[in-house]
């Protein structure tokens, strides 16, 4: 059996298992969907009072939200695995992680796909697809396309960012928030267009997390508007590759965490 | 009183020991801080000319309170009281020469507080220093503060407790772990300050708990409420807390007869 | 050729230090200190295919450490080490496919799931051909009789069944090397029967080498007929029981049980180890004095109940061991 099917068996395992508890899934769900709707009610709340961010609408800004929610829900939900790592190398049992003759990552991407994490996707896909609706976007390939790369260039940075966060754990013992100054962070800035930002956060979020390059400059494109900050067109399609090439960059460092902790022991 | 201090101070000293995640914790947050503070900015770029409840300057300093004093909110439960209710241990609770829900009440307090003084000084500094946060406008409002402060504490215990306590009605204790959050950050004012609410919504948010938390005392900090109104406000602050040990003392024992007739 | 060959391992550990109190706690904000633990410090020896070796020593002495190392998940600092023609860390996925590996106190095995799906799954991570996991299946059900519970979750089990079904689950592969860590800790005594005589009709049957790391001394003596002592990092001792009995004291023990409230006597020679209710331990050097001369002594001057002579404990050898090293 190749990895692809065992990762894919390992992840109906997890599946099952979640389904076994399913009163707390529901309320699990609906608790998710809860906290993440809060963040756009606030958003909402701003607009009623301010009516415009920059030369946004609520609408505009609707959709940036509702991309990066359904990106990281997605994210959220498969790289759960990557997540529980940091007890893992607690309890000692990465250990047997390394004593099966298969790749440690599909291991550990496999061990959980947390489904209540349909939470924020399903609020994330209804802001988003109010936004559209509200501005009267037609559905054209282009558009597709483009948010196709949207949600697929995001997908891989964040789960570059859940790589990351889980390879810290091999270094300190203690569970890092760190990363979610990243991972979360991120989310909360793009949600917003990062137009609106000074000069040195665009820039953070374009070279160092290139959040911005996997959201920002698409969906400028797919919302078929002029962009503030001055941008051609052809970087929509360009920069959302920026998302696969740091996830290839984490998965890397992971293979160096490994090294580590077999050098150095648990 | 000896066993109380003794339970707070071991709690505490634990709880400090997490550096590593006081400095993560620290970064994440002013990450946070930054970047709400730089949507409001945009925001009030938006709308120079119209008057608002609350100035730049004001919402500024409110942001950075709040994520100064974030680790005292009731976001979730103590979550080794949780474990203790999952797996039946709590029976052994029980065994203690201490009232349960006071024992209880004083670990949520080295909870809220242990973690939060890690944070908000190192905090409070960096973002006097360097983000424009603001100090109390006057002696008087720094005193009212601090006043103020104290029933947030309290109340944010009492809530934690309480949350504690409901895990051992599973479904609707699951229920309110998962909900908790949501409804803390928005009905608090933590996400919007609460004169930021549209009109219609204020006089709800004024009578809930919540705003107890984080609005009240932060517009207190800020002047915005006057100290002739802190009266009011610790009224209101009080009368809730008590509500909340009162209930929560209550579903204690409830909780309690329950376990024991099912047998934990 | 030797199976396994392990030569000269070093192997050193860097671990924080934490002060207590309030103060330490507020300084450990500061700056950690650390110090150097040197958990191998030289380790050799050899194992041919089929061995069933006892590899024993104190806490901290350096047997997980070792295997760890043999396992592959552990590099040394320093030395050689050659398990199936492969140096265990070095090619991971294609060495622990010719291991099994049981750790005591955590199962390998899926929580949840139903036993046989763990199984399932572990062929399929193993790459098992299904033919070959049928009948690996069958053989091992019947050695360890898995048959009434392989349908129920691991987390239902009680400690002996899950232990035969970890035990299994690390031979579904069909690997010539097995080690065993702490097989039996925690289980009742039927169940660690049931371990011992599936290990040793393992090694005997399908001459599967099997290196196992225990403080249970009792499987010791019931399986291995080599074993090697490690203690601070080093080889104490390299050989069979008897060797290592020689080694540390020829003495062997004569247990006399009295006639009660008799008293028992002096003889010189012999020496009370321990005397407790009836029950009174001799010790005793062969080569200066026979057991069949304790015994006549014992028997003229008291009454004697019952008699057994005995070798010490391995516990009281090993300890010895340690002593005399020190």
């Amino acid at each position: 059996m190749n990895d692809l099917a065992l990762y894919v068996r390992y992840l109906g395992i997890s599946l099952r298992g979640q389904m076994q508890y399913r009163v707390s899934f529901v309320l699990q769900t609906f608790g998710h969907f809860l906290v993440t709707a809060i963040e756009f009610i606030s958003i909402w709340v701003l607009f009623d009072r301010f009516d415009r961010l920059h030369d946004w609408s609520l609408a505009e800004v609707a959709v940036f939200y509702g991309f990066i929610n359904v990106s990281f829900a997605l994210a959220d939900a498969f790289g759960r695995g990557f997540d529980m790592f940091g007890n893992m190398v607690k309890s000692g049992d990465f250990d047997r992680v390394l004593l099966r003759p298969r790749s440690t990552v599909v291991q550990l991407a496999g061990q959980e796909l947390t489904l209540r994490r349909v939470g924020r996707l399903i609020q994330g896909a209804a802001v988003l697809a109010w936004g559209c609706h509200a501005l009267e976007l037609t559905l054209t390939t282009e558009r597709v396309a483009l948010a196709v790369l949207v949600v697929g260039g995001n997908f891989a940075l964040f789960s570059g960012l859940v790589v990351v966060q889980a390879t810290m754990a091999f270094w300190t013992v203690e569970t890092l928030e760190l990363m979610n100054s990243f991972t979360y962070g991120g989310v909360h800035a793009a949600q917003y267009p990062i137009s609106i930002y000074g000069k040195w956060l665009r820039r953070f979020f374009t070279f160092i997390v290139p959040l911005a390059a996997t959201s920002y400059f698409p969906i400028v494109a797919f919302l078929n508007r002029p962009d503030p900050l001055g941008s051609p067109a052809w970087m929509a399609w360009v920069t959302p590759l920026a998302g696969f090439a740091f996830l290839a960059g984490s998965l890397c460092l992971w293979r160096v965490g490994v090294r580590h902790y077999t050098s150095t022991g648990s | 009183m000896r066993p109380l201090i003794a339970i707070i101070s071991a709690r505490f000293r634990l709880l400090l020991q997490y550096r590593a995640a006081a400095l993560a914790g620290l970064c994440t947050q002013v990450v946070f801080g930054l970047i709400i503070m730089m949507v409001y900015q945009a925001f009030y770029r938006s709308a120079p000319d119209t008057q608002h409840p609350l100035s730049i300057g004001q919402v500024i300093t409110y942001v950075w309170l709040g994520q100064a004093l974030l680790a005292m909110l009731p976001w979730n439960g103590d979550p080794e009281i949780r474990a203790l209710v999952r797996s039946g241990g709590v029976a052994y609770e029980l065994l203690r020469p201490v009232d349960l829900y006071i024992y209880w009440y004083a670990r949520a307090i080295a909870l809220r507080t242990a973690p939060t003084l890690l944070r908000a000084v190192p905090m409070v500094i960096m973002a006097m220093t360097m983000f424009g946060m603001k100090p109390p406008s006057d002696v008087g409002s720094a005193v009212g503060f601090a006043i103020v402060l104290v029933g947030t504490l309290a109340m944010s215990c009492a809530i934690t407790v309480l949350v504690g306590i409901t895990m051992m009605w599973t479904i609707s204790g699951e229920g309110i772990i998962y909900l908790l959050p949501s409804v803390v950050t928005l009905l608090s004012g933590m996400l919007v300050p609460i004169p930021l609410f549209p009109a219609w919504a204020q006089p709800i948010l004024e009578i809930l708990p919540f705003r107890a938390l984080v609005d009240a005392p932060y517009r207190v900090y800020l002047g915005d409420i006057p100290l002739e109104q802190l009266g009011w406000i610790l009224l209101h602050q009080w009368v809730w807390i008590v509500v909340l040990i009162v209930l929560g003392r209550h579903l204690l024992k409830r909780g309690l007869t329950r376990l024991v007739v099912q047998g934990g | 050729m030797s199976q396994i060959r392990v030569e000269n391992l070093i192997k050193t550990y860097r671990v924080a230090e934490r002060k207590a109190g309030l103060r330490g706690a507020f300084a450990g904000l500061v700056k950690r200190r650390h110090r150097t633990i040197e958990a191998l410090a030289g380790i050799s020896f050899e194992l041919e295919a089929g061995e069933l070796v006892g590899y024993i020593g104190p806490n901290g002495a350096g047997k997980s450490t070792t295997v760890k190392i043999m396992s592959g998940i552990l590099v040394p600092d320093s030395g050689n080490c050659v398990v199936n023609g492969f140096v265990p860390w070095r090619d991971r996925t294609r060495f622990v496919s010719g291991i099994g590996v049981v750790f005591g106190q955590r199962t390998q095995l899926w929580w949840d799931l139903p036993v046989i799906e763990s199984f399932e799954l572990l062929s399929d991570i193993y790459r098992v051909p299904a033919d070959d996991y049928r009948k690996r299946l069958g053989e091992l059900e019947g050695m360890l009789d898995l048959g009434p519970f392989l349908d129920t979750p691991v987390r239902q089990l009680s400690l002996g069944q899950r232990m035969r079904c970890d035990l299994a689950a690390s031979l579904l592969h069909n690997p010539p090397i097995l080690f065993l860590d702490e097989p039996t800790i925690g289980l009742d005594a039927v169940s660690k029967l049931a371990v011992r005589d599936f290990v040793k009709q393992l090694n005997r049957e399908q001459g599967t080498t099997v290196i196992l790391t225990t403080h249970d001394m009792d499987d010791i003596e019931a399986l291995c007929r080599r074993i090697i002592v490690i203690g601070s990092g080093r080889i104490l001792s390299d050989g069979t029981l008897s060797d290592l009995r020689r080694r540390v004291s020829r003495e062997r023990w004569l247990i006399v049980d009295l006639e009660a409230d008799h008293s028992p006597p002096e003889v010189p020679e012999a020496r009370i180890i321990q005397y407790e209710g009836h029950r009174v331990i001799y010790g005793f050097d062969p080569a200066t004095l026979s057991a069949a001369e304790l015994i006549a002594t014992v028997s003229a001057r008291t009454t004697v109940r019952d008699i057994f002579v005995e070798n010490p404990p391995i516990e009281q050898i090993i300890a010895r061991l340690y002593a005399k090293e020190a």
